[in-house]
Order: structure tokens, then sequence, then C-alpha cells
């Protein structure tokens, strides 16, 4: 029985997806609610038949079976009904369903490809991403965007209505629209990893699981030669150099420990090692993307030693960063850098220019930088961070700050 | 916001100042760009090449070198978005070229595209 609590949900979460991109396949991609009812049906089908007669030898066999036999049911259905309407809709009869490893690898890409459209919106693309490619249930989806079931489900049957009102269609894109379309596909894949990276959802292990599933969304496009391309190598190389903190940047309370603090022992090495192979496979090519930059920079955060050539490469590739692409964040970081490499006073001159000032973290840094410097104005600062703070543990690590002074 | 380009001129940089000195010229040229795009100024910019550049003239007339005032030929160029001339003009107060005597920087409003 415990067996079975578990291996049920965990196959949910690594079949649902692949049963569902097929049989949207077959059907088309306007049917995509009848798939995901054949799935659901199948595991239900599971859930009941299993603590009576035990687990099969091969559960996800049986599984395929089952969502096969009730996918041809429908379709029997569906062609009864269109041979009455019309005769010469008999075609599709007698085909079957196609559940070899190719063709589920193939269905998830040009699904992938189908949801991560900028016809509807980014919290649309994740949301989606999540029910239909990673198999998460509505509950932990509402959990992950800190909202509640109804609105989830009402914003998924909207992107669905959306996705069938343009008539997108599941099938790879040309050659030629290959990069435009995967930058889509990579923003809502950073998206969903950041998601999981900096959620304020207090379930660390919904947190972790966004995190590695937008891991396996990225490594399912470097393994297929035609959407392995630079920029994708880079990403997935970011995204493990981020997850191999992962341990160290939660303290034992919950509570988030920041850089310097981290236990560098904590460290996974083989994320890390991991990040370092991809970020050389991104090594080539003639585009430099900002996944590229994030990547190094990344990768010199995984550097332990303190040095000045360190922060002296992070500067400057925040510098180069910025100006591909500016974002508050990385100009904060970038003068977090600055400090290390030129110096307190020089990162203070700085900083005061960037005027982020309803930004909480652009008044932690000023706190950061004074510290030492003048403690009143650090204290200062860190009081207005501490006001514009949201979160209890953005809260609580400002006031550790300003008992320490 | 209008956009202004900063003209930098000054010699070319190899003739006058060692690999060394180079280096830390680079970094405060790279720091300094880094200063304006993480004020979200930034719009784009390049360095042009010393070496091997022409100057045409009316009737095909062809020359070597832009050069007449060796302190007036263009090293580069950088376009910022701004408020006012003045917010650019401290932009370009940073530039390290300034540190070169003789050399100046140049501030321009881009015209708009009617």
């Amino acid at each position: 029985m415990m067996e079975q609590q578990t291996l049920i949900p965990h196959l949910f979460r690594t079949e649902y997806s692949k049963i569902v991109a097929v049989l949207c396949k077959r059907f088309g991609f306007d049917q995509m609610e009848i798939a995901e009812d054949i799935a659901s049906d199948t595991f239900l089908a599971a859930v009941q038949t299993w603590p009576l007669h035990g687990i099969p030898p091969h559960p996800v066999a049986w599984l395929y079976h089952v969502a096969k036999n009730k996918a041809r049911n429908w379709l029997q259905r569906e062609s009864v009904f269109r041979h009455k309407v019309s005769p010469a809709l008999k075609e599709e009869e007698g085909q079957d369903i196609d559940l070899s490893p190719k063709n589920i690898e193939d269905s998830q890409l040009q699904m992938m490809f189908a949801i991560c459209t900028p016809v509807i919106s980014p919290e649309a693309q994740i949301g989606l991403s999540l029910r239909i490619l990673c198999g998460f249930g509505i509950e932990e989806i509402a959990d992950a965007f800190l909202s509640n079931k109804e609105t989830i489900n009402k914003r998924l049957f909207r992107a669905r209505e959306k996705l069938r009102e343009e008539k997108i269609r599941l099938r790879m894109p040309e050659v030629r629209e290959i990069d435009e379309r995967l930058a889509t596909v990579m923003t809502t894949i950073y998206l969903l990893f950041n998601e999981g990276y900096y959620s304020l959802s207090q379930d660390s292990t919904i947190r972790k699981d966004l995190c590695f599933e937008a891991m396996r969304l990225c490594r399912m496009l470097v393994e297929n030669p035609m959407t392995n391309k630079p920029a994708v190598n880079a990403l997935l190389s970011l995204m493990c150099f981020h997850a191999s903190r992962f341990e160290a940047r939660v303290g034992p309370q919950g509570e988030m420990v920041l850089y310097d603090d981290q236990d560098t022992s904590l460290w996974d090495a083989a994320l890390i090692s991991q990040g370092g192979y991809y970020l050389s496979c991104s090594a080539h090519g003639p585009f430099l993307s900002s996944y590229h930059l994030e990547a190094s920079i990344a990768y010199w955060h995984c550097i332990k030693e303190d040095t000045t050539e360190k922060w002296e490469n992070i500067l400057q590739l925040y510098n180069r960063l910025l100006q591909v692409e500016y974002s508050p964040i990385a100009a904060l970081n970038r003068t977090f850098a600055l400090a290390k490499t030129n110096g307190k006073l020089a990162a203070i001159a700085e900083a005061e220019k960037l005027m982020l000032t309803d930004n909480h973290f652009y008044y932690t840094l000023l706190g950061e930088l004074y510290t030492g410097i003048d403690n009143e104005k650090a204290i200062a600062h860190f009081l207005l961070a501490l006001y514009l703070a949201k979160t209890t543990t953005d809260k609580n690590i400002i006031q550790q700050k300003i008992n320490r002074l | 916001m209008d956009e202004f380009v900063l003209i930098m001129r000054h010699p070319d940089g190899k003739k006058v100042a060692s690999p060394e000195q180079m280096q830390i010229w680079m970094k405060q040229t790279m720091d300094w760009i880094g200063g304006i795009a993480a004020q979200n100024k930034y719009v784009g910019g390049n360095g042009l090449v010393f070496d091997d550049s022409r100057v045409v003239r009316p009737k095909n007339v062809v020359t070597n070198g832009p050069f007449g005032e060796i302190a007036e030929t263009i090293g580069g160029y950088m376009i910022v978005r701004a408020e006012s001339i003045d917010e650019a003009v401290e932009f370009a107060k940073g530039c390290p070229v300034l540190q070169g005597e003789g050399n100046s920087m140049e501030v321009r409003k881009i015209a708009k595209r009617e």
C-alpha cells in the first residue's frame, strides 16, 4: 500500500505529460482537453485497480495500454459520430496510438513549442507548461504562484481557448523560424526556473521541483539536434550552477542564507561540473546571448575562493550583461561586484545613481556598502529596506544586519 | 527622454601608452559604460579602429587617415538616454578619455526622425 502511495504520484509526474503529448498529437491540438481527460482517467483506473489486484509487473506499460484503449474507444465514438454526419471522414479509423520513446519525445517537444507562444501571457505559458509538460496538479500550480485553484483553472482555461482560437498546431517550427521560437521557449523555461528559485512559496519541495522540471525541459532541447543551440546550452549551464546552491541557500529553519554566509561544503559538486560541461558546449557560434553572460557569472560564483580576479570577472560580465539587457537586479549585483574590486566608496557613488527607490534590495545594498564606513547611514538604509521588504524572510535578513551594527 | 551621442576625441592609445596602461584604460572604460548601463541609460556604442582608415572627399579623392589635429580624431562614440543635455554631459565627464590632456568629449542630441 505504501508503495502505491508513492508510485502513482511519481508515475503521474513522469508519464501523464507523455500520454497527453502523444494523444494531443494524434487527436489534434484543439482536442487537448480530451487528451488530458483520457490521461487522467488512465491514472484513475490505476488508483482504483492496483490496490485490489496489486501493482502490475510493468506499471508504465500498463498505463500506456490503458491509455491506448481509452484513446481508441474515443476515436471510435468520434468516427461513428462523424460517419453519420459526414461519411467522407473515415480515414482516421484503425490508426494506432504510438507511445514509442521517439514519438513521446517528438510530441513533447512539439507541445513545448505550441505552449510557449507569445499568443498567451507568460504566466499562462508557465501554468500550461506545468500542467501539460510537467504533470503538475492544479493545487501545486496554485501553490507555486501563491494563488488559488479557481484562479489557476480560469487562467489555464482561457489560455487553452486562446490557443484554439489562434489555431496553434502541434508541429516543429521551420528551420528558419527556430531561433525566434526557441527564444520564447527559453524565456518560459527560465521563468519557470526562477519561479522555483526565487518563489515566495514556503513549500521548498515544490520550489525545487519547479527548478528541476525547468532543467528537464531544457535538457530535452539540448538532446534534440534541431534545438541543441549554444544559447540553450548556456541556459542549462546557468540553471545547473544556480541549482548547485539549493541546499546551501536555505538554513535549518527554512530561512534564506545569503551567498556570503553559505556553507560552501553544501554546494552540489555534480551540478557544478554539469554546469561547466554545458557552458563549454555553449561556447561556439557567433551570438553571445544574455544566457551566456549569466552562465559565466554563475560559473564565477561557484568558485569558492574570494579573489580579486573572481570579482573583476564578475564585474566585467555584469558590465556587458547590462549593455545587452538591463534589469534592476543585474544593476544591483554589478554594484556589489564593483565594491569588491574598486572599493566601497566607488561603489557607493555608483549605487546612489541607480535610484531604485522602491526596491528593498537597493537599500539593503546601500546599507551593506555603508557598513564600516558610516554605520549611522548604514542603519538608516537598512531601516528603509525593512520598511519596503514584503516577506518575513527578507525582513529577518535585514533585521539581522541591523542587529550586527 | 532624448538620446544623445557622446563622441570621444583622442589620439590612438596604442601610440601614446604601454599595454599595461591600455589595460587600465580598458577596465576604466568598461566600468564607465557599465555604470551608465546600470542606470538603464545605455543605448549603444562602439570603439573605432585607428589603423587603416580612409577619408573620402569630393571628386573621389581618398586619403589615408582622417587626421588633421591628432587629438581631434574620433576614437569612439556612445549613445545614451538622458533627460537633458546636462545629464548627458554628466555621463561624458566620467569617460577615462578625459584623463588625457587635449582630449575631449563632444555631446550632441540625436535628431528625432519625423
